[in-house]
């Protein structure tokens, strides 16, 4: 049975707008206007428990207005929503104890209290069982490496550090179902993937259901099985990443670097788009000639020093996918 | 209980480390004693007439006065403004807590934090170096720290009502001097309320105000008698639960209309 129901979901937000200039504010003071803004129209999705899913999209396309609403924070202005049989906006106090959230760019720690103390904090907030907490806490501060920020008050953290506080304090009290707005956003390299390894592992080792909203698509390739994409408060689909790159492109692309000075022999089904000193790029469908004889082919033809296949970045079937949704 | 307890000492210890905030307020607030005590003294000076509260008894209520000035709702939380400006309100959202009684908490820290680390120098300061009297009776102490109590209460109540505001004015400047007005004149910190024109006084006791600094400063003085006490303690907790009973409807209004700023 899924664990969360989103259906027909729709939110639209009013917004005072005014013409630019002094005349424009003059006016605005008596006569506004106001605009109607649809960040959710007809959402609908179901998630099982233990899911890892990525939500995608756009800026303004309706992300975390979505989780919002399921966060029991917005009420939605139609449709239904039913997580762990609950509606989080009816019943929000009961909802949100089973619910972790991290919203990037704030924090859920006190500014002006250690770290360690927000903690403590939360387990008197969530009445968090002591043994409970006690092997939480001394888990994630070992995984996530933040022994050292433990007594620091949290204005005084890096970026980094605060983030996996911030982590680490929306699992304490071991969530059934952890929501991730742009949890990554300002992070470096290092320690996005710290991040990522986390969160996949807790998936795996709790079953924690996890909603990630992310705008940076490594974050979705290296640890989402499931990949949701919306627009326009719309979602344009919703499957695995083989799934979406299907959904645009049946065309795959191979890399062949040569030996030699002859002139390339590719086979006739497949095409040459561009060639690189040695380094020939080749696009085919796969419908039509398949990888192994497409490489047979040119294996046998030519003097091959390395050849690879290639998949359409992650970013480049997104961008396809939103510019279909345009025209 | 233990939620809302957790939620008032952190707030209460968070709000601790601001040190030098509090000795600046002492120092002030002395000055501001001195110039207040010379000018009821050159008013009571230049006249013969009866008053309604001799000179020394209006001495030690402004005292009193500059003791308790930080427990009064005087201003809204600034972590909360920052909260709704930004849009970290939403964290607030999701913990399994009553809202109001977790905001009404920290309302609580927050009027009663700054105000012990005033209270304390500064009632040592007026007594021995000003020579300001004690209570009258030990029940009269009694009866002063128990209106004290209430006027914290009633004081955090109007507190989280000027926070809740916020929902809809985002800065809540507005709203708080316009607080700050009325809490000035008609609680008895610009002039103690029995020296108010006869007339003005039925309006004046009927408002909330007066239990944020009247009621317990006269049960001090003896200047309402003992027997006056339930009354106007009363008085000090039915307001307490008017601006409750508001700000929870206010609330659950607000909450409606959120738009979390920041996408």
């Amino acid at each position: 049975m899924p664990q969360i129901v989103v259906e027909d979901l729709v939110k639209r937000f009013r917004i005072s707008e005014r013409d630019a200039g002094l005349w424009g504010a003059v006016r605005g003071i008596v006569r506004r206007r106001y605009q109607t803004i649809t960040a959710l129209d007809g959402v609908s999705f179901s998630i099982e428990p233990g899911e890892l899913v990525g939500y995608v999209g756009p800026n303004g396309a309706g992300k975390s207005t979505t989780v919002k609403v399921m966060s029991g924070i917005l009420v939605p202005d139609a449709g239904r929503c039913e997580i762990l049989g609950r509606t989080p906006w009816r019943s929000r106090t009961d909802h949100v104890r089973e619910l972790g959230v991290v919203f990037g760019q704030r924090t859920q720690l006190w500014w002006d209290l250690p770290v360690i103390e927000s903690f403590d904090l939360l387990r008197d907030i969530y009445r968090i069982p002591r043994n409970i907490y006690l092997k939480n806490r001394d888990e994630f501060i070992e995984v996530l490496d933040i022994e050292g920020c433990l007594d620091v008050p949290v204005r005084q953290l890096s970026l980094g550090q605060r983030m996996r506080c911030d982590l680490a304090s929306a699992l304490l009290h071991s969530p059934v179902i952890l929501f991730l707005d742009e949890p990554t956003i300002g992070m470096d390299a290092v320690s996005k993937l710290a991040f990522r390894d986390f969160i996949k592992r807790f998936n795996q080792e709790r079953g924690t259901t996890v909603i990630l909203t992310t705008h940076d698509m490594d974050d979705i390739e290296a640890i989402c099985d499931r990949v949701m994409i919306i627009s326009n408060g719309k979602i344009l689909s919703d499957g695995t990443i083989d799934d979406l790159r299907h959904l645009v492109a049946f065309e795959r692309r191979l890399v062949v670097d040569l030996d030699g000075d002859s002139a390339p022999d590719i086979h006739p089904e497949a095409v040459v788009s561009g060639i690189d000193g040695r380094r020939v790029n080749i696009r085919f469908d796969p419908e039509r000639i398949s990888a192994t004889e497409l490489i047979a082919h040119v294996t046998s033809h030519n003097q091959v020093r390395d050849i690879f296949v290639e998949n359409l970045p992650i970013e480049e079937v997104i961008a396809q996918i939103y510019e279909g949704e345009e025209n | 209980m233990i939620s809302y307890w957790a939620i008032l000492s952190a707030k209460f210890r968070s709000l601790l480390q601001y040190r030098s905030a509090a000795l600046a307020g002492l120092i002030t607030q002395v000055v501001w004693g001195l110039i207040r005590v010379m000018i009821f003294q050159a008013f009571y000076r230049s006249t013969n007439s009866e008053q309604p509260m001799s000179g020394s008894d209006v001495e030690t209520y402004i005292w009193l006065g500059q003791a308790f000035l930080a427990a009064l709702p005087w201003n809204i939380d600034t972590d909360l403004r920052a909260m709704i400006r930004s849009g970290g309100i939403g964290y607030e959202l999701v913990r399994p807590v009553d809202l109001y009684s977790y905001w009404l908490s920290r309302a609580l820290a927050w009027r009663t934090a700054p105000m012990l680390m005033r209270a304390v120098p500064l009632l040592a300061f007026a007594f021995l170096v000003m020579g300001m009297a004690p209570p009258v009776s030990l029940e009269a102490g009694l009866a002063f720290a128990a209106s004290i109590f209430a006027a914290v209460l009633l004081s955090s109540a109007i507190t989280t009502f000027l926070n809740i505001t916020m929902l809809w004015t985002i800065t809540g400047d507005g709203v708080t001097q316009l607080m700050f007005g009325l809490v000035l004149i008609f609680s008895g910190m610009l002039v103690p309320l029995p020296l108010y024109p006869d007339w003005s006084q039925p309006i004046i006791n009927a408002m909330p105000f007066r239990g944020l600094v009247d009621t317990p400063y006269r049960l001090y003085l003896g200047h309402i008698p003992l027997s006056e006490f339930p009354e106007v303690f009363a008085h000090q907790l039915i307001w307490f639960l008017i601006f409750m009973i508001a700000g929870r409807i206010a609330l659950s209004r607000g909450l409606r209309r959120v738009v979390v700023q920041g996408g």
